[in-house]
């Protein structure tokens, strides 16, 4: 890739940021450069962010249906997974699996539900609501 | 308080080695780390997942550009893990206390400073943290343009996230630098260690991994949700982790460059533009697929497929054809 080649398109999900991509300069040096990023970045990266946004928002869906806990919409709003989340805590997955159940977190004991909030980095009460 | 050596990289990793090394005296480019510690590599780990896709890096794995470096430079580093974050809070400041710059390895998801769209849960960063005023921790964090500043609470909770490559709070300090020269010998070295990574006779490593993959790309029902979120995976991996562009591929001709002038090794300069172009490949690749994702080209896995498997047929020769040129 030549200087002139570098990508400057203003990537939204760089936040205003510049990243450091190594290119040819005229005299033919490769020199390090930092790019306003490339719309197949953004591409990528947008997609990655949506799809945990809508895991997000199904869940907030299945909350108000009555379907699902508080929990789950936060493990993905927090870009968890039921193993990301498991790790975190060190709470069994088949566990957690049943804290999504709203009727068993509604009778969570505090400790437990203290652990989920310090993992996802919440207070206890914004757990157990949606935002 | 500044700090002179933050220099602007392309990856965490190599960024805070050649610069922490700088710092003590060494004058190091990322470039030079990234080829000396023969971090280059294609790795394809379908058993372990990241949000339910299958792991692939263009590098070693985290840690092996430090310690490689160090082997490198007789260099020796001081790694330290921690048991509760107070106790590595307390030994950070007391680092820095006596003014030193300390290295970490932190998740990026809980930094704030980091734009919100690129905080996923990755927990292998590494940063410098070279001061600290009132609540908040100076810090060059290289793959940004500028030193920041990162509030006490945050940084504690990004050291000791959990989850895969937990840093368990590590940090590192530079104990001692041996050898501060870049011989020959130990550019020949690296390079033929990286040869070997990429020729290595597994089906998951180097250009077989990519071939693997390639092969693993053709099967993709191209009308599944699922093919497009990974074949964006692949670009994501490929461009936007921080790899300088084309996987590490531009990164590690920068190296070769750099070493065809200092150990007067004139042949490399003709494998750092072979190795340009083949970048440029790489890019190819990530567009058509960035464009298959976004719809404007109908997704196509096994056009991906058959990129991927020309990509692996010339760096396969490359790498053959440097192999004998060094050894």
């Amino acid at each position: 890739m030549d200087l002139k080649n570098v990508p400057q398109e203003g990537n939204k999900t760089l936040g205003g940021h510049r990243r450091a991509v190594y290119a040819r300069d005229a005299g033919g040096h490769i020199v390090a450069v930092a790019s306003k990023g490339w719309e197949v970045e953004e591409i990528v990266t947008s997609q990655a962010v949506e799809e945990m946004s809508a895991l997000a928002e199904a869940a907030r869906k299945n909350v108000m249906d009555g379907l699902s806990s508080p929990l789950e919409y936060w493990m993905y709003a927090r870009r968890m997974d039921l193993l990301l989340l498991a790790q975190s805590t060190g709470i069994w997955r088949w566990r957690i699996r049943r804290h999504l159940r709203p009727e068993i977190f509604a009778r969570l004991s505090h400790n437990l539900l203290a652990r989920y909030a310090e993992a996802l980095g919440l207070a206890v009460q914004q757990l157990q609501h949606l935002p | 308080m500044t700090f002179a050596h933050h220099r602007h990289a392309a990856h965490c990793e190599s960024g805070v080695v050649a610069n922490l090394i700088s710092h003590h005296g060494v004058p190091i480019s990322e470039a030079m780390a990234f080829g000396l510690s023969a971090a280059l590599s294609f790795a394809y780990l379908p058993f372990i997942k990241l949000s339910g896709l299958p792991l692939i890096a263009y590098r070693q794995p985290p840690g092996s550009i430090i310690k490689g470096l160090a082997k490198v430079l007789a260099a020796e580093f001081r790694f330290e893990t921690f048991r509760t974050p107070v106790a590595g809070q307390a030994r950070l400041d007391e680092l820095l206390a006596q003014g030193r710059v300390v290295g970490l390895q932190t998740s990026v998801y809980w930094l704030p400073y980091f734009p919100e769209d690129m905080r996923f849960h990755f927990n292998a960063h590494n940063l410098l943290v070279y001061g600290k005023e009132g609540n908040d921790y100076l810090i060059s964090d290289p793959v940004g343009e500028q030193t920041v500043r990162c509030d006490a609470e945050s940084l504690s909770r990004a050291r000791f996230a959990k989850g895969m490559l937990a840093p368990n709070g590590l940090l590192y300090t530079v104990k001692k630098l041996g050898a501060p020269t870049i011989t020959p010998h130990a550019v020949r070295k690296a390079i033929l260690k990286s040869c070997r990574t990429m020729l290595a006779p597994i089906p998951i490593i180097g250009v077989r991994g990519i071939r693997m993959l390639a092969g693993k790309v053709a099967r993709l029902d191209p009308a599944a949700h699922t093919s497009s979120l990974y074949v964006g995976h692949i670009v994501r991996m490929q461009e936007e982790i921080g790899t300088g562009g084309a996987g590490f591929r531009f990164l590690y001709a920068a190296f070769l460059q750099e070493a065809s002038e200092l150990a007067g090794m004139t042949v490399l300069a003709g494998f750092s533009e072979r190795l340009m172009f083949i970048g440029d490949s790489w890019r190819e690749f990530a567009l058509a697929t960035a464009r298959m994702v976004k719809g404007r080209d109908a997704m196509d896995p096994p056009k991906l497929a058959d990129m991927l498997g020309s990509l692996s047929g010339q760096e396969e020769v490359f790498f053959r054809d440097l192999k004998k040129a060094v050894a």
